[in-house]
């Protein structure tokens, strides 16, 4: 994948690498970078990996690794959770018991 | 060119600091233990009616109170006779950002705009990034926001992930970060390249931004049931909703009210553990911020919070995730409101606590929050389940937080349990005292404040720490 100077793309970098880690920093935490991701319009021509540098909405360039062209939210509702369902029935029972059998 | 190493740049803090807030906190200190708390709220926070005008200017505030009926019908069927307290809800998800983080950055951001800066931060992976980034928008500055996000896998909590949207819906840049206290480092180096305003959650005027929240219910009380609630219950993390929300009623006279406090209960998981981060379906809130900010409020990101909970707080409750959700879904189901789970945690705590109470007394609920893709009990009970978490119905005295997620049986089995503010207490005096040999008669009667206890039990417990007490 390419991208084009002007796109608007996601970029990563490493804050402080496993060793550099703050000392309050638990174990587990200590054993993994401090990562950083931020999103701006890329200055320059390049590919997925390249290291580059973008220019953020309140104008501050940032540099990184090209991580995403285009940089797409997917979050959503999730998949279904049957107990949910339980829940509603359940209370509709214990209120309005008899109203709809 | 400036040294950038951890060390190098949390020693520049407090210079970076003053830029930042454009607060002197020096001339509120004493020599010793105590500060001027009052001082400080009157010289640099704003009247109720600035901000109250502020407020109006920005369209926030001024949220309707609905009585949830149904809930309240609910929560008699178990109650013994009599009993049954009428629950009320205010519908801060009305606010322009969904939530009543909206009054805390309105305040923030004008003081920003007033004070000439170009440009507001604030670090937080909640509700109050959207608000801040909301109001910026407003006033026409830039806005960035620093989160804690993803975990060392690239694994995000999907309601984090919504805020980080929300953010730039309003025009915010977000700088996100994977697990990890050092957020702080990164968060003030932005403020250091960018000389942009510390909209923290704990300034002064943040928290008189919350103030008219307190004293609206107690208005709106008056002229809808012709007299002040007898309980107004509060979702507790860093303190500034409990905080702002009883000084608020104090302002108002409503001085019978009593004020509670409920979190979330993720009593065993550590906040900035990376295998952790991703076990919890609370992101705020929760007892991992309640505690820590009940105890030892100045752990902010200012050197003097405004946000001083035990101050006010007359009970402190925790609820589980399970009781939680279930609540949730109790709400959009029989009372006909969606909203945010997070929110909701008073409001699980509110209809057990109601069911003690007569049923002519009056609960009040002092917020709700938006919900929406990702933020909302279903996608936030899916990750869960991807990550392990045994999610079913079951016995609540069976919850194992980061194990477990439990659903209330029926909704007799909804329990919120106490804490003892006692020894939250106690743990509050042994941390102020930490590294002092004696206290003033001036420190007692701050530590008193402080604890919301007498002279006499303050000056008892130091006795027993072998703290001695001087003149002056």
């Amino acid at each position: 994948m390419k991208a084009i100077k002007g796109q608007w793309v996601k970029i990563h970098s490493i804050v402080f690498t496993a060793g550099e880690r703050a000392p309050q920093v638990p174990d587990d935490t200590k054993q993994v970078p401090l990562e950083m991701w931020v999103k701006g319009y890329i200055q320059q021509d390049a590919s997925i990996g390249d290291e580059v540098e973008v220019k953020t909405t309140t104008g501050r360039l940032v540099s990184g690794k090209l991580l995403e062209i285009h940089p797409t939210y997917r979050h959503s509702y999730g998949e279904h959770i049957p107990e949910l369902l339980e829940i509603g029935t359940q209370l509709r029972k214990i209120l309005f018991e008899g109203d709809d059998e | 060119m400036k040294e950038n190493t951890y060390e190098a740049v949390m020693n520049r803090k407090n210079e970076i600091m003053k830029e930042a807030v454009g607060i002197d906190y020096e001339q509120f200190e004493s020599d010793s233990i105590a500060f001027d708390y009052e001082g400080m709220m009157k010289k640099v926070g704003y009247s109720l009616e600035e901000v109250n005008r502020i407020q109006k200017s920005s369209g926030v505030g001024e949220t309707k109170i609905y009585e949830m009926k149904n809930l309240t019908a609910l929560a008699r069927k178990f109650s013994p006779e009599g009993k049954g307290a009428r629950i009320f809800v205010k519908d801060e998800a009305a606010n322009p950002s969904g939530s009543y983080k909206a009054r805390r950055a309105a305040n923030s951001v004008y003081h920003a705009k007033k004070l000439g800066y170009k440009g507001v931060i604030a670090a937080t992976s909640g509700n109050y990034g959207a608000a801040v980034a909301s109001q910026a928008a407003m006033l026409g500055l830039k806005c960035i926001i620093v989160q804690e996000c993803y975990d060392s896998e690239h694994k995000g909590q999907p309601e984090i992930i919504e805020k980080a949207r929300k953010c730039e819906a309003y025009g915010a840049e977000v700088v996100q970060l994977s697990v990890g206290p050092e957020l702080f480092y990164t968060f003030l180096q932005l403020l250091e390249e960018t000389g942009y305003f510390n909209a923290s959650l704990y300034t002064p005027f943040g928290i008189a931004g919350v103030e008219t929240l307190g004293y609206e219910i107690a208005m709106q009380m008056r002229e809808m049931e012709g007299k002040d609630p007898d309980a107004v219950i509060c979702t507790n993390a860093g303190g500034g909703n409990l905080t702002g929300t009883a000084r608020g009623l104090i302002k108002a006279g409503a001085k019978e009210t009593k004020i509670i406090a409920a979190s979330v209960d993720l009593k065993g998981l550590h906040m900035a553990s990376d295998k952790q981060f991703n076990k919890k379906s609370f992101t705020t809130g929760h007892t991992g911020f309640g505690i820590p900010f009940t105890t030892m409020p100045d752990r902010s990101d200012v050197p003097r919070s405004a946000a001083r909970a035990l101050r006010y707080m007359e009970r402190y409750v925790t609820v589980t995730q399970g009781e939680v959700f279930y609540m949730t879904e109790a709400m959009a189901q029989i009372e006909g409101f969606e909203r945010g789970p997070a929110g909701n945690t008073s409001l699980a705590a509110a209809f057990s606590i109601a069911k003690e109470m007569d049923e002519d007394q009056i609960i009040v609920v002092q917020e709700t929050e938006y919900t929406g893709a990702g933020k909302h009990i279903q996608p936030q009970l899916s990750f869960a389940r991807d990550n392990g978490i045994d999610i079913r119905f079951g016995d609540i005295e069976e919850q194992v937080p980061g194990k477990n997620i439990i659903f209330p049986k029926t909704p007799d089995h909804i329990k919120a349990k106490d804490l003892d503010l006692d020894r939250i207490r106690k743990s509050y005096l042994r941390k102020a005292v930490e590294g002092y040999k004696m206290v003033t008669k001036n420190d007692l009667d701050y530590l008193s404040e402080e604890t919301k206890e007498s002279i006499s039990y303050v000056t008892k417990y130091l006795k027993s720490l072998d703290i001695e007490i001087v003149e002056g």
